[in-house]
């Protein structure tokens, strides 16, 4: 799904256009180029831009431009740095026609120079592109919602389908977020050494929302953006390689995809992973996901998602979770990111250790913050069920049920609702 | 490019002037001061009386409203600004994050308008 081509690109081409004899190895060149290469020419042209709205219609000229001439001569031996190149002066006519001539002579200049010096293959700017998008002054559905667009590549409508948004709400959304790192003047930078691990950390827990949209959308679109994401974080792991965060994020989506096939029984309804058939897992997928999370461990810089992978790989060991430090980790994890759903997944270990009744009490302190979200509720029904507290379980049942986002989670709590014993 | 960083807080949570809390404040906003003048990032700033000496005025209908306080009631209040000459919105955040008033109350960063290419024009 990533690298969809524009439009304008799409559709069946004439069979022998006289006037265009290329007409078809355009148009697949065209596509090769779109699903491959656009958002390195995005973050190529941003480079010199500086404007991604601006970057975003030069391209789309350019394609244009590509479409017509291609059609006639033949595709080009260097289709991307023909692009990149055709973009930068379609740049430069819009800089001429502006009414800003004075302030823009320099930028022109610049732009001409990028235009002559276009060297070959374009140089891959995606990392910095990366950092922009999920710059912390955006919003965090905003920095999703870039990293798509001109990351992956995906259009307008098929993000906005993914997030269950009206197209041109999403469209505005995009063009808000363009707007304010162009105006309030977010540089398109690798950030400084001071601020590497926090805006990594940002640019990851993106990469994670998308995934986990993909797991909580379930039913269609959702395969396409975890996918998305393991392309994403396999992207920035390979930009910048041996960065154990970056191998962690990896590693945890690695691990937890790998059991897709697993998690749902044929009438889609959600399995417990001790339930799972595990010849369903993909062990190929498992076997990187581990490997790639001891790499990250042996580097010996501990951070959130490496002991998120950890705890993916506790689960899945070959006699059981390791429950005992499934907690430990937990433990670590609380000391870096506080946070109320970490606390509540801790309580969960907890009670596998036998502490129901405290996992319990941990929980419902956690009741304010969390009153709206699903496994809140999920996770104390469990824990009122382990304690034989029925009425009550069936009570935080029916509100886990009432706010789950599929059919699958839904049916799996209907189901354990309907195996309570009646008083 | 400018950025002007409102200074919002709660008169409630400010420190006091003549307690100690209330000089060291005074002391931050100094050193503050003297690291933007010496970092030849700053523009101007200036700290505001309080909100209850604020007159606010609108014109109805051609003729001039004025009104005793400000128009929102919020908790935040504005207390002073600083203007800053930086090169983007990372030096600027990172400035803010020296404002005293940050650790208690909200500080709003927003680009100044360049407005020399209508000039220009």
């Amino acid at each position: 799904m990533q690298g969809q081509g524009p439009d304008s690109t799409a559709g069946p081409a004439p069979p022998q256009d006289k006037a265009a004899p290329f007409a078809t190895q355009t148009r697949s060149a065209l596509e090769a180029v779109m699903r491959g290469d656009r958002g390195r020419l995005i973050a190529a042209l941003t480079r010199q831009i500086s404007d991604l709205h601006l970057a975003e219609d030069v391209l789309q000229e350019a394609l244009a431009s590509a479409l017509a001439h291609w059609g006639r001569a033949g595709v080009p031996d260097h289709p991307q740095g023909w692009l990149l190149r055709v973009a930068y002066r379609k740049a430069i006519d819009r800089f001429r026609q502006s009414a800003r001539h004075g302030k823009q002579a320099a930028d022109i200049a610049l732009l001409a120079q990028a235009e002559a010096e276009a060297p070959q293959p374009i140089p891959d700017e995606r990392l910095r592109l990366m950092f922009t998008c999920c710059h912390p002054a955006l919003d965090q559905k905003s920095q999703v919602a870039l990293t798509l667009r001109l990351l992956g590549g995906l259009t307008t409508a098929q993000i906005a389908r993914a997030f269950l948004d009206r197209e041109t709400t999403m469209g505005q959304r995009l063009s808000r977020a363009k707007t304010k790192i162009a105006v309030a003047g977010i540089r398109f930078n690798i950030p400084e050494a001071q601020d590497w691990d926090a805006r990594l950390n940002a640019v990851l827990t993106v990469i994670y929302l998308i995934f986990t949209a993909g797991h909580g959308a379930g039913e269609s679109h959702g395969k396409d953006l975890s996918d998305e994401a393991i392309w994403l974080a396999g992207l920035v792991n390979h930009l910048r390689p041996d960065q154990p965060e970056v191998m962690g994020c990896l590693a945890l989506l690695l691990l937890t995809h790998a059991r897709a096939a697993a998690r749902k029984d044929a009438q889609g309804v959600t399995i417990a992973l001790g339930a799972q058939d595990r010849s369903l897992w993909d062990a190929t997928m498992l076997a990187e996901g581990l490997a790639l999370l001891d790499a990250a461990i042996k580097r010996h810089r501990p951070g959130p998602f490496q002991i998120k992978a950890a705890i993916a790989a506790c689960h899945i060991g070959p006699e059981g979770p390791d429950w005992p430090q499934i907690l430990a980790l937990y433990d670590s994890l609380l000391r870096m990111e506080p946070t109320s759903v970490i606390r509540l997944n801790r309580a969960v270990a907890l009670a596998e250790l036998g502490q129901a009744e405290a996992a319990l009490i941990e929980v419902q302190g956690l009741a304010a913050e969390l009153a709206e979200y699903q496994p809140f509720h999920a996770t104390k029904a469990d824990l009122l069920r382990r304690l034989g507290r029925w009425d009550a379980a069936r009570a935080a049942y029916d509100r886990a049920i009432a706010l789950s986002p599929s059919f699958a989670d839904a049916a799996f709590l209907t189901k354990r609702r309907a195996a309570l014993p009646q008083n | 490019m400018k950025y002007i960083a409102l200074i919002y807080s709660d008169p409630a949570r400010e420190p006091k002037p003549g307690t100690p809390e209330g000089d060291a404040d005074m002391q931050a906003y100094f050193t503050l001061n003297d690291s933007l003048i010496e970092a030849g990032v700053l523009v101007g700033g200036e700290a505001l009386e309080g909100v209850e000496t604020a007159t606010s005025l609108r014109i109805k209908a051609g003729k001039v409203e004025t009104m005793d306080g400000p128009f929102a009631e919020t908790k935040e209040l504005l207390g002073g600004f600083y203007i800053i000459d930086v090169p983007d919105l990372d030096s600027a955040l990172k400035y803010a994050a020296m404002i005293p008033a940050a650790a208690h109350g909200t500080i709003e960063l927003r680009p100044v308008m360049d407005l020399s290419a209508m000039m220009e024009g």
